[in-house]
């Protein structure tokens, strides 16, 4: 089938999304940039045409059921299918640290510690399942999946077994995870929607639904994509092996993004890794104005990375946490390196974690209210981009600002904020093609 | 003269080179002043006095010149950071800094020649504060006569009688006096006049150059381009025979390309496509001069109005100097530098320049340590957008620090920007909804 993709290379992650002609979205993905964006580019468009099968599945299936499939069905299938995913990943992850152990010196322990990783590895797959089944649309990446069962089951193992070195383990793990995400696991769609489908049309309950899901699943498996158009944008966009009338910049493509997640918009702040503009569009979702900030990534993304290394938590782990806290804590410097030295002096005198990074979520917005102010401010409908948009402190702390600055504005921001440039990237595709309107 | 794309040799049209010649042999001159008795005034290039100083006999020295120069040469980091040890602080206006390190390592103007200290240091008030700080460190520094010829700002947006007079009496009792005194010289009314008719002539020169900007497409970029064309007037030369020369043979460079329909010069060779045609508010970044102008032709971006270029005087209103008039005519020229105007004098002349050369964009180069140029820029920017509903651009450099020049920063706006235009001209569609 003809589509159109839109790449969102951005400095921590990058975003892909497949189109029809209709403009309707089949499939998004999603990868971390980790510097190398060919690589990034092609794994996010990758798993972005997976997503795109597995959509073309569901809508085959609905067409050949015939009667209403149960919304849990289709939720487990899903499920099923990311489950197949992970296991060949961890299966991966699994051989890459016996991989690392073997290049040990002797004497290294290197037999001693691949015991331990064994272990580990029985643990992570064992829980595997029953995540999956409980989650089935999680769309954490691998590396944060598969990271934080590591580490609890290696913590887990040290406080019992005191000659088990956490850092020798962890050390195994970074290395091993880095070449797991250089692998492409793309056209392994055939064996993961086998085995979904499997497992869903061998319960009881389902089987009068095997038939049509075997049809679907083939016709999804056969499925060819005729990519009309592709358009790059990002950070990260010069990249990409497109030529130049295939790259737009990411104000137009979060403009035009948001117009289509939120036809009414007339105002967007996109918080991204980078930096952080403030976009005011027209009635059909094109730039008129923007703001960005300059010189310097204070009160960007990056600076919450940099935040949740000194705090020692995950960047996802900075929002609750800050939600917890009774008040705010009044934090001066939004310099992303002059941080660090606020949170230790204010660690020391007693302040809380969760009341720092409350006034931190707030000097970040705080910013990001001067950007919408210089943009002309917010007058109608807003919606908030970005990975920032996925942080429950910094959405809460902005709605409250904008309420407080510009009174009581309609925000919007969707679940999959994350991928407003991509999609402003594939409607610019399409527009690109002469079937804009059409 | 009608290079190709070059990436390795810069293009240069003959009055670029005649131009270099100029500046060459006048900080040849001014190396040797000393040595032939010559007497030197540093002074400023807004609403100078190049006529009346050069009557005299003497040479003038423009500090914000060599900065700049300094900058264009690689050499204005080192500088700041001398000025900064003398403790200036990283928000002072950064000519200054730039000044004043050259100062402190020897004077060395940037051709590599001694600058003279100066005999006379004469400021034109025309509307920058920082003018009047920037020479009381100098009078510091070479303890030295110094004059001021005060010019009211056009608060109200206009010159009374009662303000041209107050400009002129100080221009015979203060200014004038000064000059002769330092220069042992006589004030020569004819010998003034002299120049000012000379000045008119290369005038009429300048304005026939900036109109061509309206043909479709210019011949001529008024920002990137127009700094070399503002050069000799705002400079050294006005009221000069070889500055006289070097508008006849611009004049003659920008009709043939009229001519031949051909775009403006770029250090890679004629513009082959013209695809926006811009306004610019605000001086240029110095230190990544070409670097800049780069990300501007690269898209086809050709500025055919800009303000900066207005920066020593204007003319486009009609504003000649007057050689029957010689005293007057000089308040009148100060009066009316660019940065002297009031904010909706300014909105209009650029008002006036987005509509008459049939712009398709406004953009603002906000100057981090320019306050005379960048307070009110975002009141300009957003009376502009609702006055001609043209979409304005911002974006933020420096004049010659090369620590606030961020390029990926300002390539990114430049090619949204530019997008932008592209995507308001043609693609007013909506796409269908989800």
């Amino acid at each position: 089938m003809d589509c159109f993709v839109g790449i969102d290379l951005g400095s921590t992650t990058t975003k892909a999304v497949y189109m029809d002609g209709n403009a309707k979205i089949l499939g998004r993905g999603i990868t971390n940039s980790r510097c190398n964006y060919q690589l990034a580019c092609q794994i996010a468009e990758e798993e972005a045409r997976n997503n795109s099968r597995f959509v073309l599945l569901q809508r085959e299936f609905e067409s050949l059921a015939k009667r209403g499939i149960p919304k849990e069905l289709l939720s487990a299938l899903h499920g099923k299918f990311k489950l197949a995913e992970y296991n060949a990943q961890l299966k991966a992850l699994h051989g890459e640290c016996a991989d690392v152990l073997s290049s040990w010196k002797s004497g290294d322990d290197s037999s001693f510690y691949k015991d331990v990783i064994d272990t580990i590895f029985e643990k992570m797959e064992s829980v595997a399942a029953q995540s999956f089944i409980e989650t089935p649309n999680q769309d954490n990446f691998f590396r944060d999946l598969s990271g934080n069962l590591f580490l609890s089951f290696a913590q887990e193992i040290i406080s019992r077994r005191a000659n088990v070195s956490f850092d020798r383990l962890i050390g195994v793990f970074d290395r091993a995870i880095i070449a797991v995400e250089a692998r492409s696991f793309a056209n392994s769609f055939s064996e993961y929607i086998d085995f979904a489908s499997g497992e869903i049309s061998a319960m009881k309950e389902n089987h009068k639904f095997a038939d049509p899901l075997l049809k679907a699943t083939q016709f999804a498996k056969e499925q060819k994509f005729n990519i009309v158009k592709s358009i790059g944008t990002g950070y990260g966009r010069q990249q990409l092996p497109f030529p130049k009338e295939r790259i737009r910049s990411e104000i137009l493509c979060h403009g035009l993004g948001a117009h289509y997640m939120f036809p009414e918009t007339r105002t967007v702040l996109d918080i991204g890794g980078q930096d952080t503009k403030a976009i005011q569009i027209d009635e059909n979702g094109i730039v008129v104005n923007f703001q960005m900030n300059d010189r310097c990534a204070a009160g960007c993304g990056r600076y919450l990375g940099y935040v949740a290394d000194e705090m020692n938590i995950g960047v996802h782990e900075l929002g609750p946490q800050a939600m917890k806290a009774s008040k705010t804590i009044r934090i001066n410097s939004t310099c992303t390196v002059f941080a660090g030295s606020e949170i230790r002096s204010r660690l020391a005198l007693g302040e809380k974690r969760e009341e720092i990074l409350s006034g931190l979520h707030r000097a970040i917005i705080l910013r990001a209210m001067s950007l919408l102010a210089r943009s002309g401010g917010i007058k109608n409908e807003f919606t908030f981009t970005g990975g920032v948009a996925k942080n429950i402190a910094a959405t809460t702390v902005l709605k409250s600002l904008v309420r407080e600055n510009f009174g009581n504005i309609k925000t919007n921001i969707s679940a999959d904020s994350i991928y407003t440039g991509a999609c402003g990237a594939a409607l610019f595709a399409i527009r690109d093609s002469g079937l804009a309107g059409e | 003269m009608m290079g190709k794309t070059a990436h390795t040799e810069i293009q240069k049209e003959a009055s670029m080179v005649l131009q270099k010649e100029m500046i060459g042999n006048h900080f040849k001159l001014l190396s040797q002043a000393k040595a032939q008795g010559k007497k030197v005034v540093y002074t400023f290039v807004p609403g100078n006095l190049n006529e009346l100083i050069r009557s005299f006999g003497m040479l003038p020295v423009h500090p914000e010149i060599n900065a700049l120069q300094s900058a264009m040469r690689k050499l204005s980091g080192g500088y700041i950071l001398e000025a900064e040890k003398y403790g200036h602080s990283e928000d002072v206006c950064t000519y200054v800094k730039c000044d004043i390190g050259m100062l402190k390592m020897g004077n060395i103007g940037p051709l590599g020649e001694k600058l003279p200290p100066p005999d006379l240091l004469l400021l034109s008030y025309t509307g920058c504060f920082t003018f009047m700080k920037w020479f009381e460190i100098l009078r510091k520094e070479y303890n030295c006569p110094t004059v001021m010829l005060h010019i009211p700002y056009q608060s109200d947006g206009k010159v009374t009688p009662s303000m041209l007079k107050y400009v002129v009496n100080q221009l015979r009792e203060e200014v004038v006096p000064a000059l002769e005194k330092v220069s042992g010289v006589k004030y020569d009314e004819s010998k003034l006049q002299t120049m000012l008719e000379s000045s008119a002539r290369t005038e009429n020169d300048l304005v026939y150059i900036w109109e061509t900007g309206k043909n479709k497409p210019s011949p001529i970029d008024a920002y990137f381009g127009g700094v070399y064309y503002i050069g000799p007037i705002f400079t050294a030369f006005r009221g000069l025979p070889e500055c006289e020369e070097y508008y006849k043979q611009l004049r003659a460079e920008v009709d043939f390309r009229v001519e031949n329909k051909l775009g403006p010069m770029t250090p890679e060779g004629i513009l082959k496509k013209e695809k926006y045609r811009l306004v610019v508010e605000g001086p240029p970044n110095w230190t990544s001069f070409r670097e800049f102008w780069k990300m501007f032709y690269d898209e086809g971006a050709v500025v055919v109005s800009s303000s900066y270029v207005r920066v020593g005087g204007i003319y486009e209103n009609g504003f000649r100097h007057d050689p029957k008039r010689p005293f007057e005519t000089q308040a009148e020229y100060c009066f009316g530098c660019y940065t002297n105007l009031n904010l909706p004098m300014r909105i209009s002349l650029l008002e006036k320049s987005i509509v008459d050369y049939e712009a398709d964009g406004f953009l603002i180069n906000s100057i981090k340590s320019c306050n005379s140029f960048s307070a009110g820029q975002l009141l300009i920017l957003r009376e502009l957008e609702s006055r001609t509903h043209i979409a304005g651009g911002f974006i933020e450099s420096d004049l010659v620090d090369p620590r606030y020049f961020g390029a990926a920063n300002i390539k990114n706006r430049l090619e949204s920007y530019f997008q932008m235009i592209d995507a308001n001209r043609g693609l007013k569609t909506s796409p269908s909804k989800r």
